[in-house]
């Protein structure tokens, strides 16, 4: 009965997580035409399968390749940036008696549950002031100060973890803090730090709103404000099977990462928020 | 000590030595503050900058397209918008879908959590799997539902036995709600049942078999031993839950656009600042959602007595 129960759950979980999964990738093979005629099922119908023309369309479309681009190298400096700014951050937090900890960590919170849109208004303005409209770093500093808190407490609760009396030793042989943390406690870390990459590339890849509001052009535009934008010619009869094809390309990077990362991601995403 | 600085200190500069007993405290005092300066100045430049900067726009009538013509009002912004039906129908709107997205989350959250929490074989391809709605682009997930309740492209209508095929569920706001609240559910469950895993695997199985013994029900093991144990992290994840599901933005701006009255606040501040230009009544928007925030937080805190710091062991 209980194991039954299991199996039934854990083919439950599946179809949840997968169906919608299954779908999305069952639209993009949906051809532009069956779309424009209407073509409900979750199947292509007969003779109204594309192949992998909307897979050719979209990857020849420059403004999806420009927004490939954009996505990962503004992801990937946020995230790097972000996860330097973080171990500093998170080491001091866990090791080290100063004051103003529990100010870090409370306003760590605070910005963890920020309305980001609240934001945009005055960022908008500010950085159209300053030249960092519509350009890179107008995304990477926003995406740094948002993906800081959840970096900086996943990393804390790693950070406790680790057997400390080595850092210790390293000093009593004569290293000073930095050099202790920097040669013993780094690679030690290196695993934690890893995962709170993940979780923040997560965060800036997933982004939307800095991403409509903070870009004009294509010169800046990440993947989800193009999906967004890329309604075709008609507005009121969006290219549903070429945006699907789009959808499955901006999430390969994703489904990569979980498969080769699942362990370190639920161990990051629990160690961090809850500890009790 | 010489003798050992050789193996450890090989590239330390050579006025760097550790410093005496005495100072030690200052040391890491002034060393822990220099490690948390950079974090603490991004964070601030995005959020506290900005925030202050839209407090003082609030107070102006001052739009992007007439900037020549800014002038102070005080708080009539303010006035303008709490007096405005279309904010309170917004944030109506807005606290109905983080009501009834966090309960239903919590409840499948819980499923799948003790589905997890139980399972032996597979057990990588059902956490594999539950990864991806938490890793994929919001945007995604709103255009996959978008289409699949579309009565043109979709397959919804033609599932659910009885329903009209041509029924149109972005035509009028309660279909379209349940709409954007099934792909955010989606999005949004895996996140909530690895919280609630990680708190289900706190709880002492000694105790769930000592009730077993004394002759408890399941049913009676869950209300009176599981849930009560598990009760920090089940407040966690609901803040952390609310919160975001009260800055619902995504799945609206990609699924309806705030048509048929299916607007949210967030959505509204973001149509008056970025697609109107209305910077002074977009900025007390923006306040008002910022203060909003807080109260629910507030709310939360106090309501279920969420203690934050015990749930992270932080003293």
């Amino acid at each position: 009965m209980r194991k039954l129960g299991t199996a039934v759950g854990c083919v439950l979980i599946l179809l949840w997580c997968l169906l919608p999964v299954a779908w999305i990738i069952s639209l993009s093979f949906k051809s532009q035409a069956a779309i424009t005629n209407g073509s409900p099922g979750f199947f292509p119908a007969d003779g109204a399968g594309a192949g992998w023309q909307n897979y050719k369309d979209v990857l020849d479309n420059p403004q999806f390749r420009r927004a490939i681009v954009n996505s990962i190298g503004i992801s990937l400096i946020a995230t790097l940036l972000s996860v330097i700014i973080a171990t500093l951050a998170a080491y001091a937090i866990a090791r080290l008696e100063f004051k103003g900890k529990k100010f870090v960590l409370t306003m760590a919170l605070a910005i963890a549950m920020f309305p980001v849109v609240s934001l945009v208004g005055p960022l908008f303005d500010m950085w159209r002031t300053i030249g960092l409209y519509d350009t890179w770093p107008g995304l990477i500093i926003p995406y740094m100060s948002f993906t800081l808190p959840l970096a900086i407490w996943t990393l804390s609760a790693f950070f406790r973890e680790i057997p400390w009396e080595l850092e210790q030793a390293a000093q009593v042989d004569g290293a000073t803090s930095w050099q202790a943390f920097r040669k013993v406690i780094v690679p030690l870390a290196a695993p934690g730090v890893f995962t709170a990459a993940i979780l923040t590339f997560f965060f800036a890849w997933n982004d939307f709103v800095f991403g409509i509001s903070l870009t004009s052009t294509e010169s800046a535009r990440p993947i989800p404000a193009a999906l967004s934008f890329f309604v075709g010619a008609d507005p009121f009869n969006r290219p549903a099977s070429l945006l699907a094809a789009g959808a499955v390309v901006s999430t390969i990077p994703i489904i990569i990462i979980v498969l080769i990362f699942q362990r370190k991601i639920v161990a990051g995403l629990t160690s961090g928020a809850v500890k009790g | 000590m010489s003798t050992y600085t050789a193996t450890a200190g090989e590239k330390a500069r050579p006025d760097t030595t550790t410093p005496p007993d005495s100072n030690r405290a200052k040391a890491e005092n002034a060393l822990g503050r220099r490690l948390v300066l950079p974090a603490i100045i991004v964070m601030l430049i995005v959020t506290a900058f900005p925030m202050l900067r839209a407090l003082y726009l609030s107070l102006y009538n001052y739009s992007l397209t007439a900037p020549e013509d800014k002038e102070f009002v005080g708080l009539s912004n303010y006035v303008t918008a709490l007096s405005d039906p279309l904010f309170w129908r917004d944030t109506g709107v807005t606290v109905l879908y983080m009501v009834v997205t966090v309960a239903i989350e919590l409840v499948i959250g819980f499923i799948f959590a003790m589905v997890m929490h139980r399972v032996i074989f597979a057990r990588g391809v059902i956490r594999t799997s539950i990864l991806i709605p938490y890793g994929i682009i919001t945007v995604v997930s709103g255009f996959a539902w978008q289409f699949a309740f579309s009565y043109q492209n979709g397959f919804i209508n033609s599932w659910i036995p009885g329903m009209d095929l041509q029924f149109n569920w972005f035509g009028e706001t309660t279909p379209a709600v349940i709409a954007i609240m099934v792909s955010e559910i989606w999005k949004t469950t895996p996140f909530m049942s690895l919280l609630l895993l990680a708190g289900l695997a706190q709880v002492s199985e000694d105790m769930i078999e000592a009730a077993k013994v004394d002759g408890a029900t399941w049913w009676q093991r869950l209300w009176k031993v599981i849930l009560p144990n598990m009760r920090a992290a089940i407040m966690v994840a609901v803040l952390f839950r609310a919160l975001d599901a009260y800055r619902i933005f995504d799945n609206i701006a990609v699924m309806t656009a705030g048509a048929v009255k299916t607007e949210s606040i967030s959505f509204l501040t973001y149509r008056q600042t970025i697609e109107q230009f209305q910077l002074g009544i977009g900025s007390a928007l923006s306040v008002l959602l910022f203060l909003s925030v807080l109260l629910i937080a507030w709310l939360i805190v106090k309501l279920f007595r969420v203690d934050l710091a015990a749930a992270r062991q932080e003293g």
